[in-house]
């Protein structure tokens, strides 16, 4: 799975019928020692709610339908999980609401 | 497979990957001898591994293929923990 961050979301109403009815999000791939973008983006089916701002993991290829949200759906990346904390060679790099 | 060295950990309580307990360590890509090559990617542990092993991880639909991972939302997991790597005849890394 990939460290990202939902750095915006995506919107599209001419699709295929299977993609009715879950989100598309950006994601851009986070680099774990800094925890800053690494410019690689990609776009991710949202099967936990994730919000703006948010660190999550994405799962891709076939793996990424097996979440209830998008079983049968034409995804190659799904966001599986949102992010509470990161710890780097036994520091906290980031926790999730910290001030 | 690939030869990673374990590096962190994450937490995550929100999930849909539907895995029990689930351990999530986060791994960077090595040369035999164990030097990091390369950005970290999240794998699940299902072997007990600790910070700084070397470890096998495997990625695609075949990190499905454990007792664990079986038809779970999973792309990455650790497979085993490396005692030894020899490589042209020498011994590149031992635990």
């Amino acid at each position: 799975m990939v460290l990202a961050r939902v750095v915006g979301t995506v919107v599209s109403t001419s699709k295929v019928p299977q993609l009715q009815g879950i989100r598309f999000l950006l994601l851009e791939r986070l680099d774990a020692a800094t925890m800053k973008g690494t410019g690689d983006q990609v776009v991710a089916m949202d099967s936990v709610g994730a919000g703006p701002g948010e660190v999550v993991f994405y799962v891709s290829g076939s793996s990424s339908r097996l979440t209830p949200a998008t079983e049968g759906r034409p995804s190659d990346a799904t966001i599986t999980a949102i992010v509470d904390e990161v710890e780097l060679n036994g520091k906290a790099v980031y926790r999730k609401d910290a001030l | 497979m690939t030869l990673a060295r374990v590096c962190g950990n994450v937490v995550a309580t929100k999930r849909s990957d539907a895995v029990a307990g689930a351990r999530y360590l986060l791994v960077a890509a090595t040369d035999p001898m164990g030097n990091v090559l390369e950005r970290t990617i999240v794998a699940l542990d299902t072997v007990g591994a600790g910070l700084d092993e070397l470890v096998l991880v495997s990625q695609g639909s075949s990190a499905r293929q454990t007792r664990v991972t079986d038809k779970k939302a999973i792309d990455a997991v650790i497979i085993g923990i490396v005692d030894v790597v020899e490589a042209s005849g020498t011994v590149a890394y031992k635990k």
